[in-house]
């Protein structure tokens, strides 16, 4: 094979010239700007709940609901507590009457009243949005009107969303729903208009018996996420990859 | 070419114009990626500071002291230390500026929340101080008989 020497010179400037134009597509950020881009914050929210210490009072659903403005009968709710009882002939019975919002005061559940000496088990199991570092309901939005801020809150914008329901269906913890008043999709954000300005959520200030925690995880002092990253916590629904922020001590196995 | 190749395919292209034209007037200048996942953080940079700017209702017990420290201040010391001036006596919000009167809620079920026996073995519940609903004192309000700042005094 030969090859004058124009034809190789007009190659290469082809070649060049070829690969720069893709090339030239891509920015190129200053130190800052790179810096700011992957982590331009030193907070990263996170969650712990204890489910030693829940009562099942359910404070903190109805502190929840009057904080962000949450129709208070409408049978839609950001945080709820879930009771569960396993009896000793190995059946599990779980309910949630709206959410917990008014606290388990009655021993039947499901209309069934399980006699004492026939329980294996019976505890109270707050749930919220688990804030993914995966999160499937920011993947299916179609228009942008979800996202993950660099604080690690998940958040709806209010104007953006079309309704569509996508993000409901794609939440494996259903914890998304649709807000009655406003049309939109709505979920818990940790109360991010208290814990941008140093305030807990709403839900952890009501609970009488810190069964509810706010963490800052990139906070190595910060007691609560010692807790997380020593002692022996457990994540809803792992299987899923969805990374959640929401750790639990004494998740139970019978918990869905 | 042929025409009728042609001037679909002019419409088509010029549909697309259309749209990119109209995309810069519609959609919000700061609407883009704000982070390092085009997935997860492509956005309206706006609505963060939207949500922070959210109204706070549930002020807390720091906030009440700032005019009510005699009453924060007796029940810091009563068994009852542990529950929010606001669990009980409502969001204080903007109170007293625009409410006057916060929505005290003294009822017999507020108390159950804690207080119904449920016969739960290993809860936290069965450490509370508990009745049987339809037992003790039917009817009967709570705070008649039992101080809600703190339990051990009785109302006289």
């Amino acid at each position: 094979m030969t090859c004058s020497r124009r034809a190789f010179l007009k190659d290469t400037l082809g070649c060049s010239l070829a690969s720069v134009l893709p090339l030239s597509a891509f920015t190129l950020l200053t130190r800052t700007e790179a810096r700011a881009a992957v982590a331009n914050s030193n907070v990263r929210w996170g969650f712990l709940v204890d489910t030693n210490k829940c009562v099942g009072c359910g404070m903190c659903v109805k502190a929840c609901k009057n904080e962000n403005e949450i129709p208070y009968d409408a049978p839609v709710t950001r945080t709820w507590v879930e009771r569960y009882i396993v009896t000793k002939d190995g059946r599990t019975l779980a309910d949630s009457p709206l959410g917990g919002r008014d606290g388990y005061t009655q021993r039947e559940i499901s209309e069934e009243d399980i006699e004492p000496e026939d329980i294996a088990k019976a505890f109270f199991v707050p749930k919220l949005c688990n804030q993914c570092d995966n999160p499937a309901c920011v993947q299916v939005c179609p228009v942008g009107a979800t996202y993950k801020t660099d604080d690690g809150v998940v958040l709806v914008d209010r104007e953006w969303c079309i309704g569509c329901g996508y993000c409901i269906m794609a939440c494996p913890y259903g914890v998304r729903f649709f807000h009655p008043v406003h049309k939109v999709a709505e979920k818990c954000n940790f109360c991010y208009h208290r814990i941008t300005k140093g305030l807990d959520p709403a839900c952890v200030q009501s609970c009488a018996f810190g069964a509810r925690r706010l963490a800052n995880l990139r906070d190595p002092d910060d007691p609560v996420t010692q807790i997380i990253t020593t002692e022996r916590v457990a994540v809803l629904k792992d299987e899923y990859g969805t990374k959640p922020n929401v750790f639990y001590l004494g998740l139970d196995a019978n918990v869905r | 070419m042929k025409r009728h190749v042609l001037h679909p395919l002019w419409v088509a292209i010029g549909l697309v114009g259309v749209i990119f034209i109209a995309r810069q007037f519609l959609v919000p200048d700061d609407f883009g990626v704000h982070g390092d996942s085009f997935t997860y953080n492509y956005y309206r940079l706006s609505n963060v500071q939207e949500w922070k700017d959210f109204e706070i209702k549930y002020r807390g017990r720091d906030s009440c002291r700032e005019c009510h420290a005699d009453n924060v201040r007796a029940h810091r010391r009563a068994p009852h230390k542990r529950v929010e001036c606001e669990n009980c006596h409502g969001p204080s919000g903007n109170h007293p500026d625009d409410v006057e009167f916060l929505p005290l809620n003294k009822e017999r079920s507020m108390c159950l929340r804690c207080h119904a026996d449920l016969d739960y073995p290993n809860t936290a519940r069965a450490d509370l101080p508990a009745i049987v609903d339809r037992r003790h004192k039917r009817g009967r309000e709570c705070v008649e008989c039992h101080n809600p700042h703190d339990p051990r005094e009785d109302v006289s």
